[in-house]
């Protein structure tokens, strides 16, 4: 297969615009997420040099050899592929200004695709002047989408502008539980314990000689975090955002559990570990049945507490109860599942959105059930709350004096 | 003594069992009572000399799945008890620092000791500690052993990635003296109460088996077989209790070995038959949370125990 027939204009270019395009193209991918320094650039150059351009599929896979290396990011890699080499002057243009071109190219873009690829191949900063029909068009196409997706809760093509940024600033947020001692050590030059092994063989290194002594220290690391999170109806505004945060904060490494509940408990910690977030909430959009649906907060409870609170709630575990209160039951059973779920845990803190109305009164049944187990009643209905979160958890507390505040 | 003499004992050992049915058999004769899914599980865990992964509540008898082996085939039991901060200091090997101190200070009184000479004097095995994982690598007798990982869900997550190297190639690194390789592997056996859950990769080498609760028939048999002292009728009784108990809305179901408790403490008892007072008063055998003794009411523990007993 020769270039000029898989690669379009390649032929005629020079070795310096293959950089260029190849340069283009990882800026791309890490806008859509995929992790890739400087250096790739040159190993992507390197892999590409030696295959050369003649051969598509080798071109692709020489590319994907370098620039992915989780098998998560192979479909967003082949989605770029596809997209960006058919025409490799595209993007160019795409970043420079929207050229009429693009109009019959946004038409092209895939329906399915991770709106986070859609929106990496667009311009990010408006045109000037020219184009204005195009432009006008473009954006009333996502606009639309945007508005479709809402209705259809499917995460994975969300593009609400509006939320962008948020949601963009929600990724980077980290775990916010303080660490803790555990049991297991490390070598440290202020520790307790004498590190025998070290030290004897530091006495070695010596010769014989008398060393200094080394010593370890415990280890510390945030305890174990299970996440209850409302999604009914009342919830719905929040939940969505909110799971952006929780993709942030599930990791093998921290062992963050997260689990839905409306009228059904949900467990999603699986699918958000996916590490694309595009795929990780398109796939709880898949696993959550009972979205903005009722609220059956003690039956979830209840559940919980009988099948999961044993798996999930060893080692000191923190509890985050987000919902906000309001129980199509009435709050018919809560109080003895919340005492149980309480006593099951470390530390229970009860995120309510509602908790942003100054007026704020406990009057619900399913709050006032809940509220006297819980251990802090925080509210979660903006950034800024979730920033002051980690602050909160990293004070020391006592048992179940968040009811103190609404005590009348 | 880190690379075991082959064959010395082996051939006293009993050959391992050729098909389900033998395993079923050979776990008959030390009296477990196991469902053929489990003896499957068994048997392939042994013919494939892949660990066997068991999961289950606590009190189904994973444990004595390894007991039972160690005994059956004639192999020493290693066993690993897990717990929060498990390191290979307590779990495969240390050094024996006194040891090493005092053959260091004798070193230094005989004087003229070559540094490099001295490092590797001191790092062999006659200062090594053998842990529970690197004895059943390497076992002194040159059985393989039946090496049983209890309740890994208590150990960390660091302790697991560790044992990743040790299932699946059987062998355990200590940087001073190279790697060790278990010359016959040892029969592994894993038990996890699920408090966590134990990560794939640990998993997926090892063959997997939930333990369930046993139903009325083979309960009953465990019963027969653990505690003889029990006569048929309180046996038959015991257990249709506890199997009717176990079908409630409770925290925790009693498992095995809370029946073979409660019918042990009946025999103790004296009791032949069971009435409400005593259910009452030795319910604690059974039920170990306050919530659940509170939910069997006398008015449910006589309408459990009427659907017990056989019409009179």
């Amino acid at each position: 297969m020769s270039a000029a027939a898989n690669l379009p204009g390649w032929g005629s270019h020079s070795r310096g615009h293959v950089a260029d395009n190849v340069l283009y193209f990882v800026r791309v991918l890490r806008a859509a997420g995929l992790p890739l320094g400087p250096a790739k650039v040159i190993d992507a150059l390197a892999a590409v040099e030696a295959v050369g351009v003649d051969n598509r599929t080798d071109f692709r896979e020489a590319l994907a050899a370098v620039l992915v290396s989780r098998r998560e990011h192979l479909p967003i890699f082949e989605q770029a592929f596809d997209l960006f080499w058919r025409n490799p002057r595209l993007l160019e243009k795409m970043l420079a200004a929207l050229l009429p071109k693009i109009h019959g190219r946004a038409a092209d873009v895939d329906e399915n695709l991770p709106a986070r690829l859609a929106q990496a191949m667009l311009p990010q900063p408006p045109p000037s002047g020219r184009g204005e029909e195009q432009e006008s068009e473009l954006d009333a196409a996502f606009s639309f989408s945007a508005r479709e997706v809402l209705q259809r809760k499917d995460f994975a093509t969300m593009t609400a502008e509006e939320l962008t940024e948020v949601k963009a600033l929600l990724r980077k947020m980290k775990l916010p539980l303080p660490s803790r001692p555990v049991r297991r050590t490390t070598a440290a030059a202020r520790g307790r314990a004498i590190d025998l092994r070290a030290t004897l063989r530091g006495s070695v290194g010596a010769g014989g000689a008398l060393t200094p002594l080394r010593y370890r220290a415990r280890r510390r690391r945030p305890p174990p975090l299970c996440v209850l999170c409302d999604v009914s109806g009342s919830m719905d505004r929040y939940a969505r955002m909110l799971l952006h945060f929780l993709h942030a904060i599930t990791s093998d490494r921290h062992r963050v559990h997260v689990l839905t509940f409306g009228t059904r408990l949900t467990n999603i910690t699986r699918h958000l570990r996916h590490r694309d977030v595009d795929v990780a909430l398109g796939r709880v959009a898949g696993a959550v049945e009972d979205w903005a649906g009722g609220t059956r907060i003690g039956r979830c409870l209840t559940e919980f507490n009988r099948h999961w609170s044993r798996r999930l709630l060893g080692q000191n575990a923190v509890v985050l109860l987000i919902s906000d209160g309001l129980d199509a039951d009435a709050g018919d059973g809560l109080a003895f599942e919340a005492e149980r779920l309480a006593k099951s845990c470390a530390r229970l803190v009860w995120l309510n959105p509602l908790l942003r109305y100054s007026g704020f009164e406990a009057r619900p049944a399913g709050i006032r059930a809940l509220l006297p187990h819980v251990d802090d009643f925080l509210p979660v209905h903006n950034l800024e709350t979730l920033t002051d979160l980690a602050k909160a958890l990293a004070e020391p507390h006592a048992r179940g004096n968040a009811a103190l505040a609404f005590a009348n | 003594m880190l690379q075991p003499l082959q064959n010395v004992n082996q051939e006293r050992m009993p050959a391992l069992p050729a098909n389900v049915d033998a395993t079923l058999g050979l776990l008959e004769r030390h009296d477990y009572v196991a469902e053929r899914r489990l003896a499957t599980a068994v048997f392939l865990a042994l013919k494939l000399r892949r660990p066997l992964f068991l999961e289950g509540e606590a009190g189904v008898g994973k444990t004595e799945i390894a007991k039972v082996l160690a005994a059956g085939l004639s192999r020493p039991l290693v066993r690993l008890q897990c717990y929060e901060g498990l390191d290979t200091a307590a779990a495969v090997y240390e050094w024996n620092y006194p040891r090493q101190m005092i053959e260091i200070r004798l070193a230094e009184a005989a004087g003229g000791i070559e540094r490099a000479e001295l490092s590797h004097d001191i790092f062999t095995t006659r200062f090594l500690l053998r842990r529970p994982l690197l004895q059943a690598l390497s076992p002194e007798d040159g059985k393989p052993p039946v090496l049983l990982i209890d309740e890994l869900d208590r150990a960390d997550e660091p302790f697991e990635a560790y044992l990743l190297e040790v299932l699946s190639d059987y062998q355990v690194t200590i940087p001073e003296l190279g790697t060790i390789r278990a010359q016959t592997p040892p029969i592994v056996v894993i038990t996890s109460n699920r408090t966590r859950e134990i990560h794939d990769a640990i998993k997926r080498r090892c063959l997997y088996h939930w333990v369930d609760y046993p139903d009325a028939r083979r309960e009953l048999a465990i019963v027969r077989r653990k505690c003889p002292a029990a006569s048929e009728s309180l046996a038959c009784e015991v257990v249709a209790f506890t199997q009717r108990l176990r079908a409630l809305d409770l925290f925790k179901a009693p498992g095995i070995a809370e029946t073979l408790d409660w019918a042990e403490a009946l025999v103790a008892l004296d009791r032949i038959t069971l009435d409400p007072q005593t259910v009452a008063d030795t319910l604690g055998a059974l039920l170990k949370y306050q919530d659940d003794v509170a939910a069997i009411t006398p008015d449910v523990a006589a309408k459990l125990l009427r659907e017990a007993q056989p019409a009179a």
